[in-house]
């Protein structure tokens, strides 16, 4: 049984997103929350890198590291919302709520090592072509997102809007 | 002849029109309106009537029945659909030009009768609608409009009953009317099913095969439609709301409860009259007794009545009685076999509309200059009322049978029908019209001559009616004068083919001899001031002038059926059955879902993370669910 | 030893389960918001994983995630507006504090 490198770094890769994931949940303190998200994020952009969708990778950090994460470190600093971030939950609550959703997580992960899926590696070395991503993004044939991308483009402009316009002071 | 479609839709225009803006409009620009569609009414159907007696003959002698206008309203089957439409034949002409001249009559006579009412506007809205509903009835194409009509002539008729809405007696009276009517339109409708059931369409003449399948069926359902008819016609022993219908104002008991809609049950049994004589001939000698029966006892109360409107009711029920027994003695359709009795029978309705609407016209004309009802308010109005006295004399004479008034000749006709069907009701029906007599000239008398109740006129003198009122009384009088010449037979008869009316000799011996006898017994009577032998007779039979002036009792007998009877063991158990079971089971469904409510509210608790909780274990609850089958 | 699908989608799976505990027990809107965010990013994953081992041919799963990246990014940039907003007028963004609108 040989471990390669690819594997090796999968698994710190996985550890250290697992434990993000619930450090990110359970953190006093929600700047330690936001630090731990982070890590999930750029661990969720080493999975892009690993299946080779390198183009996908880099939105996600430039994206949700780059940005989301900047918007929450600002706005967790403009509403002084560090204070008192757990809840000071029931034991009853608490127990509810861990109980739902194990129970969800053994469900899934039932379903998903019973489901049957082809268990086939990927091919060593692949990597999606910017080239083909910039075709399909802007293209308006079958299996092409022209328009889908010009929904986002207004969608965000949306956002923009209304964004400012939430925020502004009257 | 497509115009005919305007006289249905002229009165329900106006009704719309007086309903939706009359309160807007002064009294006299709303009488004006109504009396004016009406009047436009009553010319077209005077020359529908024109223009269809005068048409030419079919091969067979008859008229050919015409629908200018008919459409399909409500189709069931093929066969079974109600139509809404016009059917021009004999008989409808004849009452088109019944209702709407009587109708108009009422329309002007009204403006001076209730001028200064409160309501006026109303009063000729509910004029116009019970014309609309009456004439629809008369042109019904098929027996289902004609139900749909003859209930809507049942509400216009509750509502001008009622029309003094603040006096107890007229609600009271409004609401029996409508109630015992209703009641009795129940067997209308059932007999109305029964015959759509077995013959398959509701047409008035269905084929013979569908007929002849029909079996006893038929009885059945004509009886049961017979039963409407006689509520509607105030038959023995649902006559009960008629006389006191008479709270009415008194145009309206003229209109409604004496020339037209009284007499729906007798144009009802006069529309299927080939279908009774071929199908259901003992459903006629079922007739003949009841209307016989009802003829007798209303003559009978009639004779002691002091209101004089309750003395008119109960003549017109005897009358109406009279129609009855007169269709029922046919024993065939040809008028010179045994159908004598249906031409008697229209004929009979025809004059009598005329003389009864210019009775009740002249007691309202007296109502209106003594006011009041009553008979011992009135006595030597002669003097006073010139105009309305002598045209509710002819009235009087025409409705006695005296010739040449219109009544004679047709009285004389139902007579001699009844004499051809047997002996015996022959005589009870010429000793009925000798007491027509009578009591018509008890209260003719009792009202212009007789005692005076001097105090009373001098505190108050009564005086002749504007010449709006004597107007229609004078062309009613009119038409009972020269009604008799008209000839009849050549426009309505049982088969539909010319009969020439012919007096019989003996039959009118008899019954004029009758009519005099009658008439000298009440002058002697009631003539003079001093009336001995009527005291007389009152004071040795105390307990039988008693029971008829209590009309033998016949309120007293249906309220002990309806309370003690029918409310004491069908109603209250009925009703203790929905108050505690059915009103309970509906209580604890709503104070299940108020008690759930108050237990589930806290769930409400606007805490977004609770609700998404909740609706987490339902996706897993839903997963685990699929999963497990 | 070789990584197929599962190993990709397990920790995916937990990252989900951790955003709905997350969802469920904070009180900042604010880490709500995180939580969430945790949940979006487990369901990209999923897209990206089944497009790439499944279909190696199609493109979907892999727009499906480039749009899902651009939607919350969209979303988060109102539902901040919103918090200051909500933080402006109330005082607080603790889920306790906007009760009000309950009907």
């Amino acid at each position: 049984m040989d471990i390669t490198f690819q594997q090796v770094v999968f698994f710190v890769v996985s550890l250290l997103m697992v434990a993000g994931a619930v450090a990110a949940v359970t953190a006093r303190r929600i700047l330690r929350a936001v630090t731990a998200l982070l890590v999930v994020l750029f661990g969720t952009a080493a999975f892009y890198f690993m299946l080779g969708y390198t183009f996908l990778g880099t939105v996600q950090i430039t994206v949700y590291a780059g940005g989301i994460v900047i918007l929450y470190v600002f706005s967790i600093l403009l509403t002084r919302s560090e204070l008192s971030v757990r809840a000071r939950l029931s034991k009853s609550k608490l127990v509810a709520v861990l109980v739902t959703s194990l129970t969800g997580l053994a469900l899934v992960l039932w379903l998903l090592f019973t489901a049957g899926f082809s268990m086939t590696a990927l091919p060593e070395g692949y990597e999606l072509s910017p080239q083909l991503i910039g075709e399909a993004l802007v293209g308006p044939g079958k299996y092409q997102f022209v328009l889908p991308f010009e929904v986002i483009s207004v969608l965000l402009l949306a956002c923009i809007i209304g964004a400012v316009m939430i925020a502004r002071k009257r | 002849m497509e115009y005919t479609l305007y006289i249905l839709l002229l009165p329900a225009l106006s009704f719309l029109l007086l309903a939706l803006a009359g309160m807007k409009m002064g009294h006299r620009t709303a009488g004006l309106i109504g009396t004016l569609s009406l009047a436009i009414v009553a010319v077209l159907s005077w020359w529908a009537a024109a223009e269809y007696f005068t048409m030419p003959r079919q091969a067979d002698g008859t008229l050919a029945a015409l629908r200018p206008y008919n459409v399909e309203w409500l189709p069931f089957t093929d066969t079974l659909h109600i139509d809404m439409g016009i059917l021009v034949d004999p008989l409808s002409v004849l009452m088109l030009v019944v209702v709407s001249t009587v109708s108009l009559m009422v329309h002007i006579y009204s403006f001076g009768y209730m001028k200064g009412e409160r309501g006026f506007q109303r009063y000729y809205a509910f004029l116009s609608l019970f014309t609309f509903a009456m004439l629809g009835l008369v042109v019904a194409t098929n027996i289902f409009q004609m139900y749909v009509f003859w209930e809507l002539v049942g509400v216009s008729s509750y509502l001008l009953i009622g029309f003094y809405y603040t006096k107890p007696e007229a609600i009271a009276a409004s609401k029996k009317a409508f109630i015992v009517t209703r009641f009795a339109d129940l067997g209308f409708l059932i007999g109305i099913l029964i015959y759509g059931y077995v013959l398959g369409t509701y047409d008035f003449s269905p084929s013979e095969q569908s007929l002849m399948q029909g079996g006893l069926m038929m009885p059945a359902a004509l009886g049961l439609m017979f039963v409407g008819g006689a509520g509607k016609s105030a038959m023995f022993p649902l006559h009960i709301w008629l006389p006191d219908a008479m709270e009415g104002p008194t145009p309206v008991s003229a209109l409604i409860h004496a020339a037209t809609m009284v007499v729906a049950g007798v144009y009802q049994v006069a529309r299927l009259f080939p279908i009774y004589i071929g199908f259901a001939p003992q459903t006629l000698h079922m007739i003949v007794a009841v209307g016989a029966f009802t003829a007798f006892y209303a003559a009978t109360v009639a004779c002691v009545q002091t209101d004089i409107k309750r003395v008119l009711a109960f003549s017109t029920i005897s009358q109406i009685g009279f129609m009855m027994v007169a269709l029922g003695v046919c024993t065939s359709a040809d008028p010179h076999e045994g159908g004598l009795g249906y031409m008697a029978s229209m004929y009979h309705l025809f004059t009598h509309a005329m003389f009864k609407a210019l009775l009740f016209l002249g007691a309202g004309s007296i109502i209106h200059a003594v006011h009041s009802n009553e008979m011992s308010t009135m006595g030597g109005l002669h003097k006073y009322m010139p105009v309305t006295h002598i045209t509710f004399l002819i009235a009087c004479l025409a409705i006695a049978g005296i010739p040449p008034f219109s009544g004679f000749f047709s009285k004389d006709e139902i007579l001699a029908a009844c004499f051809r069907y047997s002996d015996v009701v022959g005589w009870v029906m010429t000793v009925i019209a000798g007491m027509t007599a009578f009591y018509m000239f008890r209260l003719y008398y009792g009202i212009f001559w007789g005692k005076e109740n001097k105090a009373l006129h001098e505190a108050h003198r009564p005086h002749e009616s504007p010449f709006v009122m004597t107007f229609p009384l004078l062309f009613l009088a009119l038409v009972t004068c020269v009604a008799g010449f008209i000839p009849f037979g050549h426009f309505v008869s049982s088969d539909g083919t010319i009969y020439d009316i012919h007096i019989e000799p003996s039959v009118a011996a008899v019954s004029i001899i009758v009519a005099v006898v009658a008439i000298l017994l009440a002058t002697g009577m009631y003539f003079r001031e001093r009336q001995p032998v009527a005291v007389m007779l009152q004071r040795r039979f105390p307990r039988l002038h008693e029971a008829a002036y209590r009309r033998f009792y016949m309120d007293e007998v249906w309220l002990f059926v309806t309370k003690r009877i029918i409310f004491r063991w069908v109603s209250r158990p009925l009703a203790w059955f929905d108050r505690h079971v059915i009103d309970q089971f509906f209580n604890f469904t709503a104070w299940g879902a108020n008690a759930t409510a108050e237990e589930i509210q806290p769930m409400q608790s606007g805490n977004i993370q609770s609700y998404t909780i909740w609706f987490f274990v339902g996706i897993i609850g839903i997963a685990l669910f699929m999963l497990a089958f | 030893m070789e990584l197929n699908l599962l190993y990709y989608l397990v920790p995916g799976t937990v990252m989900m389960f951790c955003g709905v505990y997350g969802f469920f027990t904070r009180r900042s809107l604010l880490a709500v918001l995180l939580s969430v965010e945790l949940m979006l990013n487990a369901v990209n994953i999923n897209f990206a994983v089944f497009n790439r081992f499944l279909f190696p041919d199609a493109l979907e799963g892999h727009f499906f995630s480039l749009f899902g990246i651009a939607i919350s990014a969209a979303e988060t940039a109102v539902a901040i507006a919103i918090m200051i907003n909500v933080y402006r007028n109330l005082n607080g963004i603790n889920t306790d504090d906007i009760r009000k609108l309950k009907g």
